[in-house]
C-alpha cells in the first residue's frame, strides 16, 4: 500500500547525533524534572497537612481506576478493529453513546414504576442487555454500510469515513433524542452505599465495585473468546493476514463482522458503566470518551488487548490524579480545567518514551510495514 | 460597494420623487440627524430584529428571549399606524464571530431600526462595532459582562459602545448581592468558587471574589472545570481539600448536574452549602433531588404583580400567555428582561418618530437619546432607568433556596434575600 | 408477478430514509423555508427526494458500463412508482405505529406536528393517502426520467437545478440585484420564488441550456487541443480573477461576510493541504496553529492584552506571529516525527486540545485573558483606512491577497524539490529515505509551512472579529478544515476552494452560518453524510489533483494488486468506488 500515511516504526538505527533526538531527550528530561518537582511539592503539602487527606487521595485513586476501566472497555473495540483492519474507527465512541442512550429508555421505564429501586439487579441486567444489543447492532450496521465497501482502500480513506460516520451518528441521535442531557436514575440505595463483605466495609461504593467487577469479567471473557474459541482464532488469523486466512478457509467477512460486534458489545458494557458512574447522557457523550479510549489503546500498545485495558486504567489515573498531584504540586491554579490537557500530554510523553505503547503493538503483517 | 450605494441612492431618490409627486403638499419638514434616519413608507412595517442564541447548548437561554420579543411586539400593536416586524429570529451562536456575522445581516438592511440581543456577552463584543457604526440601537436582555457597560462606579467598560443598552443586570451587581448574602445572612466566611471557562461564569466568580474579599471573607479556592467534563471527582477532591463552608458555582446545567451528583462520592463535602446562579435555576437541574436546599442567585423573577406600562401586561399574565402559546414554561430567567427591552425600544420609536402623512421618519440619533433618557419606566422586571453607559436594568437580584422539588415556582418564591436591600 | 429486485431493495430504503428524516425533525424544520411560494417548501423537497432518487435508481437497475442501457419510459415509471408506493407505505406505517403513543419524552420530534407536516395538514387518514399517492407519483417521475431521452433528461435536471439554485440563493440574488421591484417580481414577500418566476427560470434553463449544450462540447474540445487550449485556459483564468475582483463590489455586506468566512477556510484548507495532501501527514490538531496566529495577533496588537500589550500595528505583528507559528510547528512536529501515521492523528488532535485548554486556563489568564478572551483588537491599517469586520467589502480583498499568497506557496512547493520529497515520502517513506531524502527535514518543512499559513488565517480572523475567545478554536474546527480538504480534493488547490465554497459557504462553518441558515441544526449531520458518501463514491474529492487521483485509483499495477487483495469481498458499491 503505497499511499499509507508514512507508517514508520522505531527500528534500530546507527547511533548518530542529530537535533531531533536531542530535542526529544530534552523533552524527556524536562518532563521528568517537572513531574518530580510537582510530586515532591504535593508530598510536602501533604506533610504540611495541606491539600487532600490520605482518604481523599485513596478515594480519588479508586474513582480514577473505575473511570479508567470504562475507558479500557471502550478501548478494546478500537484496538480489535485496528488490529484486524488497520484503521482508527473514530465512530466507536458513537457506538458507545448509542448503547448508553437507548439503554436510558429501558432504565427510565422501570424507574417510573418503582421497579429500578425494588429490583435493582434485574433492572441493571436489562439495561446492560439493551445497551449491548444496541451498540452491537450499530457497530454491525456501520461496518456493513460504511466500511465494507472500503476494504483494502488506502488507510486514510476508512479513517476519514469513520469521522463522517461519527458526525452522522451523533447528529442523528441529536435529532432523534433531542439535544438535552438526560439522566439515568440514581444508583439503587443498596449499590450507592459502601460495599461490605462479611461485615467488613470496604472504602469503595457498591457501584464502583460493580463497575470494576464488570470490567474485569468482560476482559476475562473477551480474552477467553479470543484465545480459546474457534472464532477467536479466526479473528487472530485475519488480523495477522487476511489473504492467507481466506485461503485457510476462514470466512474473512464474517470474522470482521464478529470483530465489530464484539467491540460493540464491549462498548455497550461500557455504556452501562457510564450510566452507573455519570448518569447524564446526551448525543455528544461518546465523543470525548471515544478519543480518550483511543488514547488508552495507543498508550497500551495498539492491537494488544491487555494493553488496551492497562492503557485505560493508566489514562484514568493520569487524568484523575495527575492534575492534582503534579500540577497542584507545581502551584498551578484551576488544575481540573487541565484534566484533558494532562491526559493528552501523558500520551505524548508515553509515545516519546515508548513509541509502540507500554505493552507493545500487536499488528498483522500488513500493518507492521 | 460604491455602485451599490449609488444604486440604492437612486432607488431611494426615485421613491422620494414619487412620494413628493403624490402628496406634493407633504407634512412637516423632516431633517435627519448625523446618524441618519429610517423612513417607513406608507403601509410598510417598522423593522426590528431579535438576535439571540437559539441553537446548540445555549438555546435554552436564547429561545425564551426571542419568544418574549415576539410576544411584546404583538402586545404592543401598531406604532402610528405601522406594524412592527421582527423578521426571522437571528442566531448569535453565542460567539463573537457568530454575533458579528448576524450583525452584518442586520446592518445590511438599512430599514432596521433596532435589535433586541444578544444572548451572550461574547457575541455582543462581536456585533456591537457594526451596530454602533450603523447608528442602530441594540438592547440586550441577558448580557451581564461589566466590560460592556461600566464598573458601576462611573468608569466605562473596556467594551462599551454607543447605542448599546441592556435590561439585564451587571455581573458586579450579582457578585455583590451573592457575596453580601453569604457573608451577612448565612454568616459564612470560607467559600470555594467553580467556573467553567465561559466568560459569563468566570466573570461572575471573579465579581464574587472581589466583593467577598472586600467584605472580609476568604476565598479558599477559585477553580474551574471545562465544558463537557463529566468526571468531577478530581475537582471535588480539590474543593474538599480546601474545606470551604459554601461552594458558589454559577455554571450551566450539564456540568453542575455531574458535580452535585458526584459530590456524594467525595468525603468532606457532606456539610457544605451549595449556591448556583441563574444558569442552573432551570427545570432540568432543579428536578434533581441533589439540588434540593441549594441557594440560587439571579435576577428577581417575582414579576407576578409587576405590570409593563406599555402593554399593561402583568408578569402572571405573561407566563400564562407563554405557556398557552408555546406549551412550556420559559427555560431561562430573562424573559421579562427581553419583553421589557422590546417595549422600551418600541416606546422610544413611538416617541421619536416624526409622522409625515402616512410616512414615518425615525431619526437614529434621537432614538439613542430617547433610550438613554429612559427613567422610571415600569416594566415587568420593575422600575427601569438607563444610565449613560447603557445599564437599564431594574437590577434587582434575589436569592432563593430550593426547598420544593415538586414545585419550582414555589421554590423560586422562597426568597431569602433581595439586593439592593431596601 | 415477481417484484423487481431493485424495487425490493430501494423501496424500503427510500421509506426508511423518509421516516428517519421525519423522526429527527428535519422535514418539519425545513418546512419553514419556502422554495416556491406558496406551493413548495424545502421540507417537502427533502421528503420527496428519496422516492425520486431511489425510483431513478430502481429504474436504472444494474450498472453495466459495457452495455448500452435501453430506454424504457413506461417500464422505468412503473418501477419508480412501485418504489414510491413502498416508500409511502413504509412512511405511513411508521406514522401509524408511532401516532397512538406519546413518545415525546424520548423522541421529541416524533409528535403531532411532524404528522401534520407529513400528511399535508390533512389529518392522518386522508393525509396518509395523499402522501402515498404523491410519493408514488414522484417515484414514477424519477423512474421515467431514467428512461427518457438524453435531451429530456438533461433538460429536466437542468431546469430543476436552476430553480433550486435560485430558490436557495435568494439572499445572494437579492443582494446583487438590489432593486426592490425586480426582487419582488422574482421572490415572494415571505421568501421563496414566485410561482411564475420559477416557471420562467425553468423554461429559460431548458431553452438556453439546450442551445449552449452543443457549444460547450465544442468548447471543451478546444480546451483539450493543446495550442488554442493553453491560450483559452489563460484567458479563462484571467476572467476568473477579474470576476473575483469585481464580485465583492456587486454583493452586499452579508455575502461579503460569508465570502470572508469561506476565504479563511480556503486559507486554512490550503495550509492543511500541504501537511495532509502533499506530505501525507494526518494532522487533526491543525486548529492549534490558527489559535497561535489569532492569539499572537491579539496579544501584540490589542491595547487591552492583559500583561504584555505592545499594541503594535497589525503589519508589524504579522512577521512576529509567523515566527511564533513556525516555532509551534517545530514544537508539534518534532515529537511526532518518528510516529506512525495513525498515532500522528491522535497526538496532533491532543496537541490541538492542549493549546486550547492552556489558552483558556486560569493559569495563563494573566497572559491570554483566559475565559474573558482578548478584546479591542484593532483592524488592519492600509494607507488611511483601518479595515476590520465592520467593512467586509474591503476586508474580503485583504483575505483574498493572503489566499493568493498561500495558493502561490502551495503551487511552488508542489513543484519544487521539497514538493517532490513530500510526494516520495507520501508514497513510501522507507524508499524516500533510501534514495537520500531527509524525511525529518521534509516533515518539519511541511509542518512549519502549514503552521505559517494557518497563522495568516488566525491573524486575519482576530483583526476581523476584534475579539478572541477560545471557543473559536475547538477540535471541531480542525476536523471541518480536514473535511473541506477531503471533499474538495486532496492535494488540489482548486479543490480546496470549491470544498470551502460548498461547505462553509452553503452549509456553514463551525461558528458561522452559511447561506442556508435552515440547515444549521442539521449541518453536521449533512457534513457526516457527505463525507461518507464521498469516501464511498469519490474518495479523491470533487476536483482532485491528477497525481492524487492516480494514487487513489491506482496506476495499473497497483490497482491490480488492490483488486487481488480485495479478493472475494468485492461488492458492487466498492466496484463503483474504484471505477
Amino acid at each position: 500500500m503505497s499511499t499509507d500515511l508514512a507508517p514508520e516504526v522505531a527500528k534500530p538505527r546507527r547511533f548518530k547525533f542529530n537535533w531531533v533526538d536531542s530535542f526529544l531527550w530534552f523533552v524527556r528530561v524536562a518532563a521528568l524534572i517537572a513531574i518530580t518537582i510537582g510530586v515532591v511539592g504535593s508530598f510536602q503539602n501533604f506533610a504540611a497537612g495541606e491539600g487532600p487527606s490520605a482518604t481523599a487521595w485513596r478515594d480519588l485513586i479508586i474513582s480514577s481506576i473505575t473511570t479508567g476501566s470504562m475507558y479500557g472497555l471502550i478501548a478494546l473495540g478500537y484496538s480489535m478493529v485496528y488490529g484486524v483492519l488497520g484503521f482508527i474507527n473514530f465512530a466507536h465512541g458513537e457506538v458507545f453513546m448509542s448503547g448508553t442512550m437507548v439503554g436510558l429508555i429501558s432504565a427510565t421505564m422501570p424507574f417510573n414504576n418503582g421497579f429500578w429501586d425494588s429490583s435493582p439487579f434485574i433492572s441493571i441486567v436489562v439495561v446492560l442487555l439493551v445497551a449491548m444489543i444496541t451498540s452491537t447492532l450499530v457497530a454491525i450496521v456501520i461496518e456493513r454500510v460504511a466500511y465494507r465497501p472500503l476494504r483494502g482502500a488506502p488507510r486514510l480513506i476508512p479513517l476519514i469515513t469513520s469521522i463522517g460516520v461519527s458526525f452522522f451518528v451523533q447528529y442523528a441521535f441529536a435529532g432523534l433524542f433531542g439535544v438535552a442531557t438526560r439522566n439515568y436514575p440514581p444508583s439503587p440505595p443498596g449499590l450507592a452505599a459502601d460495599l461490605s463483605i462479611f461485615g467488613i466495609t470496604l472504602p469503595i461504593s457498591g457501584t464502583r465495585a460493580l463497575v470494576i467487577a464488570v470490567a474485569v469479567v468482560s476482559m476475562i471473557g473477551l480474552w477467553y473468546f479470543v484465545t480459546k474459541t474457534k472464532t477467536g482464532s479466526a479473528m487472530r488469523a485475519v488480523a495477522e493476514d487476511k489473504e492467507i486466512a481466506g485461503l485457510m478457509g476462514i470466512d474473512v467477512d464474517k470474522t470482521i463482522v464478529t470483530t465489530f460486534a464484539v467491540g460493540g458489545a464491549m462498548a455497550g458494557v461500557a455504556g452501562l458503566m457510564w450510566a452507573l458512574l455519570f448518569r447524564g447522557v446526551d448525543f455528544l457523550t461518546g465523543f470525548l470518551p471515544g478519543i480518550k479510549a483511543f488514547t488508552a489503546a495507543v498508550l497500551g500498545g495498539i492491537g494488544n488487548l491487555p494493553g488496551a485495558m492497562l492503557g485505560g486504567v493508566l489514562l484514568g489515573l493520569f487524568e484523575g490524579v495527575g492534575p492534582l498531584l503534579v500540577l497542584g504540586g507545581l502551584g498551578i491554579p484551576g488544575v481540573s480545567q487541565l484534566k484533558d490537557a494532562v491526559a493528552f500530554a501523558a500520551l505524548v510523553l508515553v509515545l516519546i518514551f515508548r513509541p509502540t505503547g507500554l505493552l507493545g503493538e500487536r499488528l498483522g503483517s500488513e500493518d507492521r510495514v | 460597494m460604491k455602485n451599490k450605494r449609488s444604486l440604492r441612492f437612486l432607488a431611494v431618490l426615485g421613491v422620494f420623487s414619487l412620494v413628493a409627486a403624490a402628496c406634493g403638499d407633504g407634512g412637516a419638514e423632516f431633517e435627519e440627524g448625523e446618524l441618519g434616519a429610517v423612513t417607513v413608507e406608507a403601509g410598510e412595517a417598522i423593522q426590528i430584529r431579535s438576535l439571540n442564541a437559539i441553537s446548540g447548548e445555549v438555546a435554552f437561554l436564547g429561545i425564551p428571549n426571542e419568544r418574549a420579543v415576539e410576544m411584546a411586539i404583538a402586545d404592543y400593536g401598531q406604532i402610528h399606524g405601522h406594524d412592527v416586524d421582527m423578521g426571522t429570529g437571528l442566531d448569535d451562536l453565542c460567539s463573537a464571530e457568530g454575533g458579528q456575522q448576524a450583525a452584518q445581516t442586520i446592518v445590511s438592511d438599512e430599514s432596521i431600526v433596532g435589535v433586541i440581543g444578544t444572548s451572550c456577552s461574547g457575541a455582543a463584543t462581536g456585533a456591537m462595532p457594526l451596530i454602533e457604526e450603523a447608528g442602530m440601537v441594540m438592547i440586550s436582555a441577558s448580557n451581564t459582562s461589566p466590560a460592556l457597560t461600566s464598573d458601576l462606579e462611573g468608569t466605562a467598560g473596556e467594551n462599551s459602545f454607543e447605542g448599546y443598552y441592556r435590561t439585564a443586570h451587571n455581573d458586579l451587581f450579582q457578585g455583590q448581592a451573592a457575596a453580601n448574602f453569604v457573608y451577612n445572612n448565612l454568616e459564612l466566611t470560607q467559600v470555594a468558587l467553580i467556573h467553567d471557562g465561559d466568560p459569563y461564569t468566570n466573570g461572575l466568580t471573579t465579581a464574587f471574589e472581589n466583593a467577598f474579599t472586600e467584605l472580609g471573607g476568604t476565598i479558599v479556592l477559585h477553580t474551574a472545570v471545562t465544558v463537557g467534563q463529566t468526571d468531577m471527582v478530581p475537582v471535588l477532591t480539590e474543593v474538599a481539600a480546601a474545606a470551604p463552608e459554601l461552594i458558589f458555582m454559577p455554571i450551566f446545567p450539564a456540568e453542575a448536574t455531574f458535580i452535585v451528583q458526584q459530590a456524594g462520592d467525595v468525603e468532606g463535602l457532606e456539610d457544605v452549602a451549595w449556591m448556583g446562579a441563574d444558569g442552573i435555576s432551570v427545570e432540568n437541574f432543579m428536578n434533581l433531588p441533589e439540588s434540593e436546599n441549594m441557594y440560587f442567585s439571579g435576577p428577581d423573577t417575582q414579576f407576578a404583580t409587576n405590570t409593563n406600562e406599555s402593554t399593561d401586561l402583568s408578569g402572571e399574565q405573561f407566563l400564562a400567555d407563554y405557556e398557552s402559546e408555546f406549551g412550556e414554561a420559559p427555560s431561562a430567567d430573562f424573559w421579562g428582561h427581553a419583553y421589557d427591552a422590546t417595549t422600551l425600544l418600541l416606546e422610544a420609536i413611538e416617541e421619536v418618530a416624526v409622522v409625515d402623512g402616512d410616512v414615518l421618519h425615525i431619526d437614529r440619533l434621537a432614538l439613542r437619546e430617547a433610550m438613554t433618557a429612559v427613567a422610571g419606566y415600569s416594566g415587568l422586571i420593575g422600575e427601569i432607568s438607563c444610565d449613560e453607559f447603557g445599564d437599564c436594568g431594574s437590577s434587582v437580584i434575589s436569592i432563593f433556596q430550593h426547598n420544593n422539588l415538586a414545585d419550582h415556582q414555589a421554590s423560586k418564591a422562597n426568597i431569602l434575600y433581595t439586593y439592593p436591600e431596601s | 408477478m415477481s417484484i423487481d429486485r431493485y424495487v425490493r431493495k430501494w423501496g424500503p430504503v427510500a421509506g426508511l430514509v423518509m421516516s428517519f428524516m421525519a423522526a429527527i425533525g428535519m422535514i418539519r424544520s425545513f418546512d419553514g423555508r419556502m422554495m416556491i411560494n406558496p406551493v413548495l417548501s424545502l421540507g417537502y423537497i427533502a421528503l420527496l427526494l428519496p422516492p425520486a432518487v431511489f425510483g431513478y435508481l430502481a429504474a436504472r437497475g444494474e450498472v453495466n458500463v459495457l452495455e448500452e442501457q435501453e430506454r424504457d419510459v413506461p417500464g422505468g415509471a412503473v418501477k419508480g412508482a412501485m418504489v414510491g408506493l413502498i416508500a409511502g407505505l413504509v412512511t405511513v406505517v411508521f406514522m401509524l405505529v408511532t401516532a397512538p403513543f406519546d413518545l415525546s419524552g424520548f423522541f421529541p420530534n416524533i409528535n403531532d406536528a411532524m404528522v401534520d407536516v407529513m400528511t399535508f395538514h390533512q389529518g392522518l387518514g386522508l393525509g396518509s393517502l395523499i402522501l402515498i399517492a404523491v410519493s408514488t407519483a414522484v417515484g414514477a417521475m424519477g423512474g421515467a426520467l431514467h428512461g427518457a431521452s438524453e435531451v429530456v433528461r438533461a433538460g429536466v435536471l437542468r431546469s430543476l437545478g436552476w430553480v433550486m439554485l435560485f430558490a436557495l440563493f435568494e439572499l445572494v440574488v437579492t443582494d446583487i440585484i438590489d432593486v426592490r421591484a425586480i426582487v419582488r417580481f422574482i421572490y415572494a414577500a415571505g421568501g421563496g420564488l414566485q410561482l411564475w418566476s420559477a416557471l420562467i427560470i425553468a423554461a429559460l434553463a431548458w431553452w438556453l441550456g439546450g442551445r449552449y449544450a452543443g457549444r460547450r462540447a465544442e468548447f471543451s474540445d478546444m480546451a483539450k487541443a493543446s495550442e488554442a487550449g493553453s491560450r483559452l485556459r489563460y484567458s479563462l483564468i484571467g476572467i476568473g480573477i477579474l470576476l473575483l475582483i469585481i464580485l465583492p463590489m456587486l454583493v452586499g455586506g452579508i455575502v461579503n461576510e460569508l465570502l470572508i468566512n469561506v476565504a479563511l477556510f480556503i486559507l486554512m484548507g490550503l495550509g492543511l493541504n500541504i501537511v495532509v495532501g502533499q506530505a501525507g501527514l494526518l494532522d487533526l490538531g491543525y486548529v492549534a496553529f490558527f489559535a497561535v496566529g489569532a492569539y499572537g495577533t491579539a496579544v501584540l496588537t490589542s491595547p487591552l492584552s492583559p500583561t504584555f500589550a505592545p499594541a503594535l500595528n497589525w503589519w508589524l505583528a504579522l512577521p512576529i506571529v509567523m515566527i511564533f507559528a513556525a516555532i509551534a510547528g517545530v514544537l508539534v512536529g518534532t515529537p511526532v516525527i518518528r510516529m506512525r501515521g495513525d498515532y500522528l492523528a491522535i497526538v496532533t488532535l491532543g496537541f490541538g486540545e492542549i493549546v486550547r485548554l492552556l489558552l483558556l486556563s486560569d493559569w495563563l489568564t494573566p497572559y491570554f485573558g483566559g475565559a474573558q478572551g482578548i478584546t479591542r483588537i484593532p483592524g488592519i491599517t492600509v494607507g488611511p483606512l483601518t479595515i476590520s469586520g465592520t467593512s467586509p467589502e474591503l476586508f474580503i480583498y485583504l483575505t483574498m491577497i493572503f489566499v493568493a499568497i498561500a495558493a502561490y506557496i502551495s503551487y511552488r512547493a508542489q513543484n519544487s524539490r521539497v514538493g517532490r520529497a513530500w510526494a516520495a515520502m507520501r508514497e513510501d517513506e522507507d524508499v524516500a529515505e533510501a534514495i537520500g531524502i531527509s524525511t525529518v527535514k521534509a516533515k518539519l518543512v511541511a509542518f512549519v509551512t502549514g503552521a505559517i499559513i494557518a497563522s495568516f488565517a488566525g491573524a486575519l480572523f482576530s483583526a476581523k472579529v476584534g475579539t478572541v475567545f477560545t471557543n473559536s478554536f475547538d477540535v471541531l474546527v480542525s476536523i471541518i478544515i480536514l473535511v473541506v480538504v477531503i471533499v474538495g480534493g486532496m492535494g488540489s488547490i482548486r479543490g480546496v476552494a470549491l470544498g470551502a465554497l460548498m461547505l462553509i459557504g452553503i452549509l456553514g462553518g463551525p461558528k458561522s452560518q452559511g447561506l442556508l441558515t435552515e440547515f444549521a441544526e442539521f449541518k453536521l449531520l449533512i457534513y457526516g453524510a457527505i463525507l461518507v458518501f464521498m469516501m464511498l463514491k469519490r474518495p479523491e474529492g470533487l476536483l482532485p489533483s491528477v497525481r492524487r487521483s492516480r494514487e487513489l485509483h491506482g496506476a495499473e499495477a497497483e490497482q491490480d494488486a488492490w483488486l487481488d487483495r480485495r479478493g472475494d469481498f468485492v461488492d458492487e458499491d466498492a466496484e463503483e468506488a474504484i471505477t
